[in-house]
């Protein structure tokens, strides 16, 4: 176990290498800096800036300079939010968005799971075939529809919940946000719950469970359930990414602090450092997500082995 | 309309065309994808605005019959229902023609890793494992904040994100086609590998291409969608249902309508392309039965 985990950890390097690589030069392949302005600064400012920064050498130097300030934990100084670093940055709306990022998650599971496996006991009825349909909605309408949707009705006309806005420790300008990256996580995993228990409700030892006389709760929750996630477990690090896709909408929208920002912000400012560092915990995340994933298949179905 | 595409029809065809026309939510939502596209083509001809013309008698207004706006104007009094419908024109053409890269790529990849198989199969597959693993959409970010202001370049980007999954499913259709008796025959003939690939994997495999190709799709359109909402996508004057909902948000007090209209348009249109994608994969799919 711990050496499968450590094995897969290793494995993940390249994988963040390859992908801090292309950023690297991806970022810096794009014309124009991070000191361009509207009213542009004398060439021999924007020279000195650039020669604090390191910015005049020679791209592989640093990038050379880059990995080894990062090998010590440095993502670096931000170029356009001058005095702040990234990290410093990064770990200031970082907090926010995981909250709402776990929520979400933790929601769509704790709503999707029961409501699939409703859906598939009661496949062949009304109520099964709504629970579908509205799933479909779910997934179908993007974040960016929903979030101001939900504003529009219950910001505007009904007055419950703020629009948009953020005070720190409040919990109420964070329900919509909330609803909506829950959303087509929610509905995705309702469905691949569904499908996965309708197959295993025709499998041989759940009918063995019946034959031997077990309510059909017991059947259910019990025997049938585990088996039947095994799609829900392959769809958590697409869900990771999903909910990672729509903060970048929600935050912006909603006016909150979060770093979904700082990712789109970062790119058209040309602030390299603050670019690479979104990508790099963004993808740190989904490589955690991906590895998290495969420890539960392997406790869902004994039959995975962890060994390769 | 006709299922078989014009090739031969063996039973398969005709039988998912009846299970297709007998689901009447997919005939429903096929019918209004064929109205948006109708009126996405034939629409700015019915009414009488112009794209970017300035109506500055009727600026700001909400929806109804006069001046002929029939959804409203926006700020500079330009006409909501010809925008609407031109964005929805642009975000169809993006997600066919995206959709058509990733069905280039996808298929020609995966036919090509299925039928030869053994070492290239598994390096190819190997390759799509790694690109799968990283955050794609990211990439897609980055290449249209840094070469963006061009559509043909979103085409790409997109498209280059979009045909792993479809290299996937042809590769997965093609190892089962390999092991059948008229593979066997073409390669005892003498046809070579190109010819095998290109005249009898590929027409034999269009079955769950299809299927995906009608949920990539919608998957596009939302991605377009969302750059252009980011303000990374397609840019002024063209406009797209992105574009136009992140005007809307901002006005979103004042003129509720400019979000709800193209908003409504896009779920609308997202909403259909998944029913009948999700309709198509259950009259295809026998074995789900």
């Amino acid at each position: 176990m711990i050496r499968y985990l450590l094995k897969r950890i290793a494995g993940a390097v390249p994988t963040l290498f390859i992908i801090i690589t292309l950023t690297f030069f991806l970022v810096r392949a794009a014309p124009g800096g991070p000191f361009d302005q509207e009213q542009s600064l004398p060439p021999e400012i924007v020279a000195n800036l650039q020669a604090a920064y390191g910015l005049d050498q020679p791209a592989w130097i640093q990038y050379r300079r880059y990995l080894t300030a990062l090998l010590h934990g440095d993502f670096g100084p931000s170029y356009k939010y001058k005095d702040f670093t990234v990290t410093g940055l990064i770990a200031q709306g970082l907090p926010l968005s995981l909250t709402l990022g776990g929520v979400a998650m933790a929601l769509a599971l704790a709503l999707g799971i029961p409501a699939g496996v409703f859906a598939a006991l009661h496949h062949d009825s009304a109520a099964g075939y709504a629970t579908m349909s509205l799933a479909v909605v779910g997934i179908a309408v993007p974040s960016f529809v929903v979030l101001p949707f939900l504003g529009l009705i219950f910001g505007i006309d009904l007055h419950w919940l703020p629009v948009a806005g953020w005070e720190p420790g409040s919990v109420k300008h964070l329900v919509l946000p909330v609803i909506t990256l829950t959303l087509p996580p929610l509905a995705y995993i309702a469905r691949l719950t569904r499908g996965g228990m309708l197959e295993v409700m025709q499998s041989h030892f759940v009918r063995t469970a019946f034959a031997k006389g077990l309510p059909t709760r017991t059947v259910i929750w019990r025997h049938a359930l585990r088996p039947a996630l095994l799609p829900v477990a392959g769809y958590l690090a697409p869900a990771v990414a999903t909910i990672m896709t729509g903060s970048l909408v929600v935050e912006s929208i909603a006016g909150l602090p979060g770093v979904g920002r700082y990712l789109v912000q970062g790119a058209l400012n040309r602030d390299y450092t603050l670019v690479m560092g979104m990508v790099i915990v963004y993808s740190a995340l989904l490589i955690s997500a991906g590895l998290l994933v495969d420890l539960l298949y392997a406790w869902l179905d004994p039959r995975v082995r962890l060994a390769h | 309309m006709n299922a078989s595409g014009g090739r031969p029809c063996g039973g398969l065809w005709p039988d998912a065309w009846h299970r297709l026309m007998s689901n009447r939510g997919s005939v429903l939502a096929l019918c209004a994808v064929g109205c948006i596209v109708f009126l996405a083509i034939g629409g700015p001809f019915l009414n009488p605005n112009r794209v970017d013309a300035l109506d500055w008698s009727h600026v700001a207004m909400s929806p109804g019959l006069n001046g002929g706006h029939w959804f409203g104007t926006d700020r500079l009094g330009r006409d909501l229902f010809v925008r609407t419908l031109q964005g929805t024109g642009v975000s169809l053409l993006i997600g066919l023609f995206a959709t058509a890269v990733t069905l280039l790529i996808g298929i020609g990849y995966g036919a090509v890793a299925g039928f030869i198989g053994g070492r290239t199969d598994h390096l190819m597959m190997r390759g799509v494992e790694i690109l799968s693993g990283l955050p794609l959409i990211f990439f897609v970010i980055l290449v249209s904040v840094i070469f963006g202001r061009s559509v043909f370049l979103l085409f790409v980007s997109i498209g280059a994100v979009g045909w792993l999954t479809m290299a996937r499913i042809v590769r997965g259709q093609t190892l089962s086609i390999r092991q059948r008796e008229f593979i066997e025959a073409a390669i005892a003939t003498g046809a070579g590998t190109r010819r095998i690939i290109a005249r009898h994997i590929v027409p034999n495999v269009i079955g769950p291409v299809i299927v995906y190709a009608t949920l990539t799709v919608p998957q596009i359109i939302l991605l377009e969608s969302f750059l252009s909402f980011l303000g990374l996508g397609v840019q002024e004057p063209r406009v797209s249902l992105g574009t136009l909902i992140a005007d809307g948000v901002g006005d979103m007090e004042s003129a509720p309508w400019l979000l709800i209209m193209p908003g409504g348009f896009l779920a609308l249109l997202l909403l259909c392309f998944n029913i009948v994608g999700d309709g198509l994969r259950d009259a295809l799919d026998a074995q789900r039965r």
